[in-house]
Order: C-alpha cells, then sequence, then structure tokens
C-alpha cells in the first residue's frame, strides 16, 4: 500500500521529464539560434525595412513549415538554400557582370550533432502559429509532366526569376526549389505560392494571380523535380 | 506667424523626405533583385533571365512612360501591359501609397526629380 503514491509519484514525475527536457531546448534554442532567427512573429507591426536587416529566416512557424525528417537531417548538415543569402541588395557587389554575390563568402551555417538535431526538431515542429492557413488548404498532390511543369515554372509563370528549379539554373534571390519537397509540408507549398503576404507580410516573394488549380500545378512541379 | 510658416515648411519636407525614403526602402526590397542596386537593370537575377529587367536610370525610355503607365506595371505586372510575366505583379504586396512612392522613386532615378 505504502507504495503505490511512490509509484504514483514516480510515474508522475516521468511524465513531466520530457516537458523539462523541452523546456532545456527551448532554452538551447533561445541560446544559439536567436540571435539571428526571428522566433516570435511581429513583423506586420514593424516597417519594410524590417526585411533588409534580417540576419535568418523566421523560425516561429517551423512546426507550419517543415517536414520533420528533413529538419533533422539539415541541422547536421546544413547545405545553402537561398544561393544570393538573406537580402541580396545588401550582400551584392555590381561589378561588369551586373550584381553578383559571392556564396563563398557567404557564412557557413552551424552544424548540430545527431541528438541535438532530433531535439531541437521536435521543438521546432511544435511552432505552429499558422495552423488556420494550413488547415484553409485544399490542395491534393498530384502529378505533372516534367517538361510542362518546367514551362508553367517558367515560361507562363515567370517562377524562375528568382528562383532554382535545378542547381545553377534559375534567379538566386529566392529560396532553392529544388530541394523544396524535401523541406516542405505539400500544404504549405500551396498556401505560400498562393499567398506569401499571409505567410510574412514583407516576403520578397509577389501575390501572383494564380487560382487554386494553377497553384496545385506549381506545386506538383515541386514534387516532380523533388522525386526525380 | 511667420515662425509657423517656417515650421509647418519644414514639416511639409519632412514629409517628403520620408516619402522618398520609403520609395527608396521599397525599391530596395522589392525590385534590387532584379532591377539591380543601383537600377541599371543588373540585378542578381538578371544573368539568369531570359528578359532582361529595365535599366531605371536610362533617362530616354523612362521618360516615354507617363505616372500612370509606371504605376500600371508595378501594380499588375509585364502582362498587363504586353511585356514579359519576369516583371512581377506587385499590387498583393503593396498598397496604393506604396506604388506611388516607387513612381516617385523611379523618377528620382531616370530623371533626378522627386
Ligand atoms: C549566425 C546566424 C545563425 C545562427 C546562429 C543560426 N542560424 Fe539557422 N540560418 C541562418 C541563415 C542565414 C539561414 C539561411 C541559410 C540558407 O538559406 O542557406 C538559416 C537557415 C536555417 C534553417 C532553414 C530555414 C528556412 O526557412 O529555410 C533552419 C531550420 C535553421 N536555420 C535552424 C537553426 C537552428 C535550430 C539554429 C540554432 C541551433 C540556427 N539555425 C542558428 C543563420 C543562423
Ligand atoms: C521576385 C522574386 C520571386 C518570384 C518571381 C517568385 N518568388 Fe517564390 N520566393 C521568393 C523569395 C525571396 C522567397 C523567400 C521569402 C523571402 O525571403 O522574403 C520565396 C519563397 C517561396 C517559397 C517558400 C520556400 C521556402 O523555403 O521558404 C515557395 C514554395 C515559392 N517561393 C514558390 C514560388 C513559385 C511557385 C513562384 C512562381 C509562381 C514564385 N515563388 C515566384 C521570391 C520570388
Ligand atoms: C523578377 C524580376 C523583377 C522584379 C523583382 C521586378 N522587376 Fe520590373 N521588370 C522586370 C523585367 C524582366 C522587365 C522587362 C519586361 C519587358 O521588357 O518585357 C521589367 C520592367 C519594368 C518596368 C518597365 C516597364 C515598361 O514600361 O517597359 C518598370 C517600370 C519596372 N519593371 C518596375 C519595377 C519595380 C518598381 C519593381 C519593384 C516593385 C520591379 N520592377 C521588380 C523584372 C523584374
Amino acid at each position: 500500500m505504502k507504495g503505490i503514491p511512490g509509484i504514483a509519484a514516480l510515474a508522475a514525475l516521468a511524465a513531466m521529464l520530457p516537458l523539462a527536457a523541452q523546456a532545456d531546448v527551448a532554452g538551447d534554442i533561445q541560446q544559439q539560434c536567436a540571435g539571428c532567427h526571428a522566433l516570435s512573429h511581429d513583423y506586420a507591426t514593424q516597417g519594410i525595412a524590417e526585411r533588409a536587416e534580417r540576419k535568418a529566416p523566421p523560425l516561429d512557424y517551423a512546426g507550419n513549415k517543415f517536414q520533420r525528417d528533413w529538419l533533422v537531417a539539415w541541422l547536421q548538415a546544413p547545405a545553402r538554400i537561398r544561393p544570393a543569402g538573406m537580402f541580396a541588395p545588401r550582400l551584392a557587389v555590381t561589378g561588369p557582370d551586373g550584381d553578383v554575390v559571392d556564396a563563398d563568402a557567404l557564412p557557413a551555417h552551424p552544424a548540430l550533432p545527431a541528438a541535438q538535431a532530433e531535439a531541437m526538431a521536435d521543438y521546432l515542429m511544435t511552432l505552429k502559429p499558422f495552423d488556420a492557413l494550413i488547415e484553409a488548404e485544399s490542395y491534393e498532390p498530384g502529378s505533372i509532366a516534367l517538361r510542362m511543369g518546367k514551362m508553367n515554372f517558367g515560361k507562363f509563370k515567370g517562377c524562375d526569376g528568382c528562383h532554382q528549379d535545378e542547381p545553377g539554373t534559375g534567379g538566386v534571390s529566392g529560396p532553392e526549389l529544388y530541394t523544396a519537397w524535401a523541406r516542405l509540408q505539400p500544404s504549405f507549398i500551396s498556401s505560400y505560392i498562393a499567398n506569401p503576404v499571409a505567410w510574412d507580410p514583407h516576403t520578397m516573394m509577389p501575390v501572383g494571380d494564380a487560382n487554386a488549380d494553377a497553384v496545385a500545378k506549381l506545386a506538383n512541379y515541386l514534387k516532380a523535380i523533388g522525386e526525380k | 506667424m511667420k515662425k509657423i510658416l517656417l515650421v509647418s515648411a519644414l514639416l511639409a519636407m519632412a514629409g517628403v523626405a520620408q516619402a522618398a525614403d520609403h520609395g527608396e526602402q521599397l525599391y530596395e526590397t522589392y525590385c534590387m533583385q532584379c532591377h539591380g542596386v543601383q537600377g541599371h537593370g543588373n540585378g542578381v537575377n538578371a544573368a539568369h533571365m531570359s528578359v532582361q529587367p529595365r535599366d531605371h536610370t536610362d533617362t530616354k525610355e523612362m521618360a516615354a512612360r507617363t505616372d500612370d503607365e509606371l504605376f500600371k506595371v508595378i501594380q499588375q505586372g509585364g502582362k498587363a501591359i504586353n511585356k514579359s510575366v519576369l516583371m512581377p505583379m506587385w499590387g498583393g504586396n503593396l498598397s496604393d501609397d506604396d506604388i506611388h512612392a516607387l513612381v516617385a522613386h523611379l523618377r528620382q532615378l531616370c530623371c533626378g526629380k522627386d
């Protein structure tokens, strides 16, 4: 009889452990990541000048954006996503060939040991302030012929002005999109293409006029190149 | 009376300067990625594009467009004036006031006026 409260106390303690561990991870992220990454989101109350000053992409809605497996792998072996860095106009040097960003001069991202990458990914995946945007999506992944998809992405919609759909092909001011399917949740992809301003009032990406069908075609192209 | 006039003149000037700053900041954030840090049409994306962005410092070309025409192409994109889709539409990102500030900035770039 006496042992039971003890066991109950132990069980209660065990139940609290993950919470305590998470609080630690939150603290670690605050300490190691917040110097560059926004962990809360109040861009709308700031002026546009804020965008040029960002040192890194916001992480406060990571759980609505990323694929957990990608996060775990990337945090251990980060590869460049934005070929011209966070804000090309400030990083570019104007020369005879126009503005150029020296990608080799951009600082490498800190890499984490596996256990920490797992723990931080798990914590980041709990950050979901934009559930409503994701729930509003009706996108069902489908297929599109690569040739048709590429024409649509380039010639018809002009996405290739700012995004690469394969290494070295396409504009450099936006994140590369040839790993987008592995990196991002399908509903994030469709929602961001349809209305990037809903995610970030100061996004450098234009709000286009693509309807749901056209958005699905573009998202399906990112799927097709991601699975190629 | 004189003082008041002076103060309001200063305030009006500050307002104009602020609008000019705003136009410049918008231009830096949204336009330089293609049109270039100096507006010459050779931003970081230009080398990867099949149609080259307009040189906004080209006085002759830019003077041939009215403010309304500039407003329209910024708001609705190249498509709306039978030009390349590579010039995006910005009406979903920017307010009318923002676009007016950009037109004013373009006038400064091309022709040295506010
Ligand atoms: C010195 C500044 C700096 C620090 C510190 C830093 N990051 Fe980053 N982080 C960046 C930059 C810059 C990028 C964009 C990299 C790119 O596009 O190639 C980035 C990208 C990322 C991305 C991808 C985001 C996206 O939207 O594409 C994740 C996830 C990430 N960082 C997580 C972390 C975590 C977790 C930490 C803390 C352990 C951390 N970062 C610490 C600067 C930093
Ligand atoms: C004028 C440049 C530009 C154009 C044109 C553009 N984008 Fe973007 N896009 C960006 C930038 C820049 C970002 C990242 C947000 C930021 O840094 O402000 C982005 C983000 C994205 C993202 C999220 C990627 C991530 O990892 O965060 C997707 C998906 C995307 N764009 C798809 C598209 C598609 C599809 C098109 C064509 C309809 C397109 N974009 C047109 C500049 C552009
Ligand atoms: C994705 C690259 C890109 C971005 C970003 C971009 N432009 Fe353009 N812009 C172009 C291209 C390409 C052309 C040339 C279109 C043509 O000649 O068919 C152009 C042409 C123009 C023209 C000339 C239109 C005409 O009458 O010939 C103006 C004005 C202009 N852009 C203003 C802007 C402003 C202001 C911004 C920022 C809000 C901006 N652009 C952002 C690519 C871009």
